[in-house]
């Protein structure tokens, strides 16, 4: 037998260069330096929260279809000259804007986005154009399981918050007039609490530097953006959604998360990789490597402003869906009442903290790493106080963890799939609702 | 006129070396983060796969995960994860690849690892029988339960080729893969998973003489078997136009992809190089000519995509290959309609050229592209193994930005005209659901 060679000694996180300035329309700036490719990296993360739905995501689709001096065309050939491409998206607690370039075009990117910041004219014929490719993209996912089980599990987990709807009706979606487009651009498209970062092959002082200069003239104090937090997850029957037909089934399992602040969100990711987390997991190595009843079971924390979640998801079988329940039940279980083997740990342990130095080991991964923490309030000096917490965490830690939050007593479960099939199945290990 | 963007290009240094085995090895040193990235590329792929044994290329790429000479099932991924490192394998056209990127001091656990299945996978008839299993819940999730599974990656080329190797379906069918046994899977390892068929590159925080001392303990001793001759895959361009469709019974909306025939990208790089930007100019961002045009004109299409091969990788595919435009229309939207629009707006660059600036603003914005891939420690192992691979020039990363930038109008007109409805194979999705 050959011996597996030992791991070198660990290198010590290496955090990036990096400057922060507020600027005096409230817009914080960000600035983080890699090198290693001549480009930039550019995210605007714009609180969103309590935006009505159907508006806000026709906003994101139309956002860069013309300003008093360009047209959508315009935009992007002007984006394109310097390499450069923007986009935005949304979700309930954010409108986010994300681009890059070849470094040298960063000033004419943020000129352009400042044109469409200040200046976003929500033409009447591109919305109506948008409008309709937002509508055909929803009735596509509305063929898609992923989409459709996701939708019953937010209805499912959320209640009444505002949470449990995060895809409109395309009969929302066509009622959307360019005017109620521009009112809703001119309430919460500003400065005023959002924050800029900029990844790339620059010193961030010049990128901050480039920034002030083109976005002085983008002004607005913050709208109040609080979604109120989630509610607690509310035990019940499992709610079963029929997919006619369906060839497999899309298990969705809901349980409590924690935000990355809290003293045990260390302990907690741990044992949820222990559970699902990664592919080197009791469930992934039971319900795919040892019965072959699935392609890739996940689970993970989901954050959101107002509340986090622990989702774990797997699309299995039509026919073996219950004893794929069954299972995962039992791994839940099993990590609820027994503590993990100190190797499983310690692999998990190494795993998270790999993870950290990947993560941030490209310009994109920065950008979207610190963009997402600033939503929190965190700075990416986060990741060093959280590999210290990784580092940190004991056996009864995760122990701990996992019997307060991964107990298969509190996990709230979807299935998606051929309910005439799989029904019986379900039913014979827990009480089962129709949706 | 703006002045065209100066294209910038990346220095990863590549040393090459050839053990005495035939594992032809490149090492590409970068420390400006602490991570490596480690990739073997075997010189076998969908194409290679015998007649009535579908999908056996994919699935063996799963095999190569189920334990090896020195290793049990599931120490693979426990000890690349445990080393706080990601992994995973691909089944292409023309070359299978396995992969990890790892913290920088797991580097010799992933040479060990690469070696050890190199030297042999353990071939059971349970492991088999297992993965067969996971395969068909990846084909389920990818083909067979959401719309428009497999198109047109699966589906377009029957139409577009008459030979096996060029013509069939590389995910397989559950018939074949049924049937695939641990003899044919030890013959295909012996043929085809030779030391002399394969490439290693290392690319990411390494030195260059110890990563070579590395390399050759653990790979030195891999018993040497060369690598078997590559048949031609070569047949002849299309005369007269092909036409099929199929109903999609999950698919609400009409969908269209055509191919053409493109040069031979190994034998002829500058000639095929136009084509890889043709394909940009007509579809790559708003101000592309065919989303300008039938999208934001003509509202004939909500989404459409243009790119090299059957699996997108202009630089990681040999002869025969295509060009493929694929759209998605609005609900009744006529692809006859869309596939005329598409010839007069071909016509339109073959016979009045391309605008002031197009060109240049679009090799801008495929150099950011190329750079951006080129940032993860992973794609950048992966691509210059591929390309050592079959080009013998793994440095040919740094210089694509700019090959592509020497790209000539004159070139791409020429190229546009070579797009003719008798040189077209395409393949219309009829929607089986009502949207």
């Amino acid at each position: 037998m050959r011996e597996l060679p030992a791991l070198g000694p660990n290198r010590k996180l290496k955090l990036p260069k990096q400057a922060e300035q507020t600027l005096d329309n409230g817009l914080t700036v960000i600035a983080i330096r890699r090198s290693a490719v001549p480009l930039v990296e550019l995210r605007l993360r714009v609180p969103f929260g309590r935006a009505p739905l159907a508006r806000a995501m026709l906003l994101s689709q139309t956002l860069f279809s013309g300003t008093s001096t360009m047209s959508t065309t315009d935009i992007a050939a002007g984006l394109q000259t310097v390499g450069g491409a923007l986009d935005a998206g949304h979700d309930p607690d954010r409108l986010l804007i994300s681009g890059n370039a070849l470094v040298t075009g960063l000033d004419r990117m943020l000129e352009i986005l400042a044109g469409v910041l200040t200046d976003a004219t929500y033409p009447t014929d591109e919305v109506a154009t948008e409008r309709e490719v937002l509508v055909d993209h929803l009735q596509v996912a509305q063929q898609q399981p992923a989409h459709l089980v996701r939708v019953a599990l937010l209805k499912r987990m959320y209640g009444r918050h505002p949470y449990a709807v995060q895809t409109p009706e395309p009969g929302q979606v066509k009622g959307v007039r360019p005017g109620q487009l521009r009112a809703l651009h001119a309430d919460r498209v500003r400065p005023d609490g959002a924050t800029l970062v900029i990844v790339g092959d620059l010193p961030p002082e010049r990128a901050i530097e480039a920034a002030a200069k083109a976005l002085d003239g983008w002004t607005g104090l913050a709208r109040d953006a609080v979604v109120p937090p989630v509610p607690p997850l509310e035990t019940g029957p499992l709610v079963l959604v029929d997919r006619p037909g369906s060839v497999q089934s899309s298990l969705r399992i809901a349980l409590p998360g924690l935000p990355r602040q809290h003293p045990d969100h260390a302990a907690l990711q741990l044992a949820n990789l222990v559970f699902g987390g990664y592919f080197s997991s009791r469930w992934t190595e039971n319900i795919r490597e040892d019965k072959g009843y699935t392609y890739g079971p996940h689970s993970g924390i989901e954050h959101s402003v107002a509340g986090s979640a622990l989702i774990a998801s797997a699309e299995v079988a039509t026919e073996v869906t219950g004893p794929a329940l069954l299972e995962t039940r039992y791994e839940l279980g099993r990590l609820a009442s027994l503590p993990v083997e100190a190797e499983e740990l310690e692999q998990a342990r190494r795993y998270a903290l790999g993870s950290l130095q990947l993560g941030i080991s490209t310009q994109a991964g920065l950008a979207t790493h610190a963009a997402e923490y600033a939503g929190y309030g965190l700075r990416l000096d986060y990741l060093a106080e959280h590999a210290a917490k990784l580092a940190a965490a004991t056996r009864e830690d995760v122990f701990t963890a996992a019997q307060q939050y991964l107990a298969p007593a509190r996990a709230v479960t979807v299935v998606l799939g051929d309910a005439a099939a799989v029904e019986g199945q379900l039913a014979a290990l827990t009480e089962v609702q129709r949706a | 006129m703006v002045r065209p963007t100066k294209i910038p290009a990346t220095k990863y240094p590549v040393e090459r070396l050839t053990l005495g085995n035939g594992l032809r090895v490149v090492l590409s040193p970068d420390r400006s983060a602490s991570v490596v990235g480690v990739a073997v590329v075997y010189d076998v792929g969908i194409r290679s796969e015998p007649e009535g044994r579908t999908g056996f290329a994919h699935l063996f790429e799963h095999l190569m995960f189920q334990g090896s000479e020195n290793l049990e099932k599931l120490a693979h991924f426990r000890h690349v994860q445990g080393a706080g490192g990601t992994f995973n394998g691909s089944t292409h056209l023309d070359y299978t690849d396995y992969f990890e990127a790892l913290p920088g001091n797991a580097l010799e656990r992933a040479l060990f690892l690469e070696a050890d299945r190199m030297r042999g996978p353990r071939l059971t008839d349970e492991n088999l029988r297992n993965q067969v299993d996971v395969v068909k819940e990846e084909i389920r999730v990818n083909v067979l339960n959401r719309p428009y599974g497999g198109f047109p990656w699966l589906k377009l080329p029957p139409v577009m080729f008459d030979t096996f190797p060029n013509a069939h379906d590389g995910y397989g069918s559950f018939v074949d893969l049924d049937s695939a046994t641990v003899d044919e899977a030890a013959e295909f390892f012996q043929r085809y998973y030779a030391s002399g068929n394969a490439v290693l590159a290392v690319a990411g925080d390494l030195d260059v003489a110890e990563a070579q001392a590395l390399v050759e303990r653990h790979f030195g001793d891999v018993p040497e078997r060369p690598a078997p001759q590559r048949p031609s895959f070569a047949e002849p361009d299309l005369t007269a136009e092909r036409r099929a469709q199929y109903t999609d019974p999950l698919a609400p909306l009409p969908a269209v992809a055509a191919a053409w025939r493109v040069p031979d990208p190994g034998a002829d790089l500058t000639a095929y190089l136009p084509y890889v930007v043709l394909a940009e100019v007509l579809t790559d961002g708003d101000a592309s000519r065919l989303v300008e045009r039938l999208i934001l004109r003509d509202r004939s299409a909500t989404s459409v995509g243009g790119y090299i091969g059957a699996m997108g990788e202009p630089w990681e595919v040999r002869d025969p290959t295509v060009l493929i435009l694929q759209a998605f229309l609005p609900p009744g939207g006529s692809v006859d309609k869309v596939l005329r629009t598409v010839d007069e707006e071909l016509d339109r660059i073959a016979t009045g050229g391309l605008a002031p600036g197009e060109l240049a603003r679009t090799q801008a914005r495929m150099a950011t592209h190329l750079l951006r891939e080129s940032d993860p420690v992973i794609s950048r192992a992966l691509r210059m193994a591929v390309l050592e691979q079959q080009r013998g020039r793994p440095e040919l990363l740094n210089e694509l930005p700019r090959l592509v930038a020497s790209v000539t109008a004159e070139q791409v007109v020429a190229a546009a005209a070579t797009l003719r409805p008798e040189r077209r194979a395409s393949l219309e999705v009829i929607p089986g659901v009502q949207a």
